[in-house]
């Protein structure tokens, strides 16, 4: 069976219109794959009865001749999804045992399009984290390891149970949420291909809400023709998400493979930062080669606000934050921790249920948002992420669409960042501007550092033109060849 | 800015989240060091932007004020921690 788990997502397509195997066999080979890989803790909930009916009705669909196009692809999906019935906790100690009694709009889809969930993937607690470390169920394990080591290093987060769990072969493709680099980071340490799409693409109803301006859904997938397939499932607009996008969406599949040539590709100077290790630098170097090789025209542009994006971030995603998650009262749902008042019981509950990382980043979002201090740090962040965005609009006048390095490091060891809470931010600094100006990004596994750990680079393109992104990343995975695999040890 | 304990104590008021007197000394650091960090956005000139609030355009969809939705009680209470008859259960709020 371990053949069925190391398809791609199009591979199983196929394989199932062909009838070489069933839903039904698919979806067992990815249950037992997931049994044997607990180590890694990328599951939080598993729902192999729920996986196994939902492929015998795909078998049944395929039988009939009205398969969709997602049929019996067995996917894992990030605890910040409500999903019917299974436990959703954005893995916080604070939603204690809850049960949504509905299902968020990109799910949803992608059931409509015949997809079967294996279960519910880890995460940092509420989005919020670089490592999967504020987990509440503890951290995910990497799946790749320093070449001679056994040391565990992260996946990256927050979606690191989504990207150890597709690099570990355990899902054919996983959703992932991105509100600074959420998807782009782990899908670059674990050698797998992520894509956040233009914000306002997919429905953030049934997502649970972190950032609300700058979180948007996407997949995390083997190849880039599996993440088009399933972007195309995800977006589409929704009328509960009242900044969902009532626009078309395209057939990504088919840009992918399609010429670059003669796209202007912009490489921005400000991104060469310092301390970046060389061998980035080098894969950098690699990529431009490659799209020049392919036809593209390298163009130096600057995107001069580039360093204050991170600083900015860290007022506007944490004063959304700390708004957003005051509905965690302790009365309609979730963790009640009893008291004599009801001052008391907020005050237990949300001490008791929120954990550190959560707790800095409502203290932070708070105090920026009171009295006094509005003007000079929210509005002060909001003026400085339009004049972010105005970079991004300057240089889409002369280019197509941008390449980076996604991070500044290859995954690095539990426990090692833990320390300052800034070291952390910083994983982010060549993600997060993406989300400040709502652009479509997309990390392409690209190369192994001297460790023989996975390097990724990024695409960033202009709103609404993931399209393109997909046709330079499919000429970018073509030219770098990547094939490497973690290495089993689990 | 450097924020001290007594403000760190104010602050988690404010956020309703009860913190020991042993965790302010150490957050007022934390978030010190933070906001040391966020003091940099001080150097960009500003003047005469407009701040954004949204990347998406700023016209929200309009719809007709009815009803498009309810009618589930059992469905709103599912994962209430307290119910009966049909309603949450609170703490009591006035004496």
């Amino acid at each position: 069976m371990s053949k069925l788990t190391g398809l791609t997502l199009k591979g199983a397509i196929d394989g199932l219109r062909a009838k070489s195997f069933s839903a039904a066999e698919l979806a067992q080979a990815h249950i037992e794959a997931i049994e044997q890989a607990r180590a890694l803790n990328a599951f939080v909930v598993e729902t192999p009865e729920h996986a196994l009916t939902m492929a015998h009705a795909s078998d049944a669909r395929i039988a009939a001749g009205q398969a969709g196009p997602l049929e019996g692809v067995p996917l894992g999906i990030k605890d910040l999804f409500c999903t019917k019935g299974v436990r959703t906790t954005a893995c916080s100690k604070i939603l204690g045992d809850f049960k949504p009694t509905y299902e968020s709009t990109v799910t949803s889809h992608l059931w409509r399009d015949g997809a079967v969930m294996l279960g519910k993937l880890n995460m940092d607690e509420f989005a919020m984290g670089s490592s999967n470390e504020s987990s509440a169920f503890g951290p995910v394990t990497n799946p790749w390891r320093s070449r001679g080591s056994n040391r565990a290093l992260t996946p990256g987060g927050s979606s690191g149970g989504s990207a150890s769990a597709v690099a570990a072969e355990l899902c054919l493709g996983a959703t992932g949420t991105d509100t600074g680099g959420s998807i782009r980071q782990p899908a670059a340490f674990t050698g797998t291909v992520g894509v956040k799409p233009t914000y306002g693409r997919c429905s953030r109803w049934g997502i649970v809400a972190f950032a609300s301006s700058l979180d948007q859904a996407g997949p995390i997938a083997k190849t880039v023709e599996d993440a088009a397939i399933m972007l195309k499932s995800m977006c589409g607009h929704d009328p509960k998400d009242s900044t969902s996008l009532d626009v078309a969406v395209p057939d990504f599949p088919r840009f992918v493979g399609q010429s670059v040539k003669g796209l202007r590709i912009g490489v921005p100077k400000e991104y060469r930062v310092d301390g970046m290790p060389a061998e980035i630098e080098q894969l950098w170097a690699d990529g431009i080669a490659w799209l020049k090789e392919a036809g593209c025209e390298i163009v130096e542009v600057s995107l001069p606000h580039t360093k204050y994006a991170l600083p900015a971030y860290y007022i506007v995603a944490p004063a959304e934050a700390s708004s957003n998650l005051a509905r965690y009262d302790g009365m309609r749902y979730g963790l009640r921790v009893d008291g004599k008042t009801l001052t008391d019981v907020y005050e237990d509950t949300r001490a008791e249920g929120f954990g550190q990382e959560v707790k800095r980043r409502i203290l932070i979002g708070t105090y920026v948002l009171s009295a006094g201090y509005y003007d000079a740090y929210y509005l002060k962040a909001q003026k400085v992420r339009r004049r972010i965005a105005d970079d991004f609009t300057a240089a889409f006048e002369r280019v197509d669409a941008l390449l980076t390095p996604t991070a500044p490091s290859a995954a690095f060891g539990l426990g090692e960042n833990q320390a300052d809470p800034v070291a952390m931010y910083l994983n982010d600094i060549f993600t997060v501007t993406v989300n400040l100006a709502g652009l479509p990004g997309l990390s392409i596994p690209a190369g192994l550092d001297a460790q023989g750990l996975p390097l990724g680079l990024q695409l960033i393109g202009r709103p609404l033109d993931e399209a393109t992104l997909f046709s330079l990343a499919g000429a970018v995975e073509k030219a770098a060849g990547f094939k490497a695999k973690a290495e089993r040890w689990w | 800015m450097a924020i001290d304990a007594a403000t760190v104590k104010k602050v988690a008021n404010l956020a309703r989240i009860r913190e020991p007197e042993d965790r302010l000394e150490p957050l007022a650091q934390e978030l010190s060091g933070i906001l040391a960090w966020i003091e940099q956005l001080g150097e960009v000139d500003t003047d005469g932007v407009e701040p954004m609030t949204s990347v998406v355009a700023a016209k929200l969809p309009m719809r007709q004020d009815v009803v498009t939705d309810g009618g589930y009680v059992d469905q709103v209470l599912a994962n209430a921690p307290k119910t009966a008859n049909g309603f949450f259960v609170v703490p009591k709020v006035v004496e």
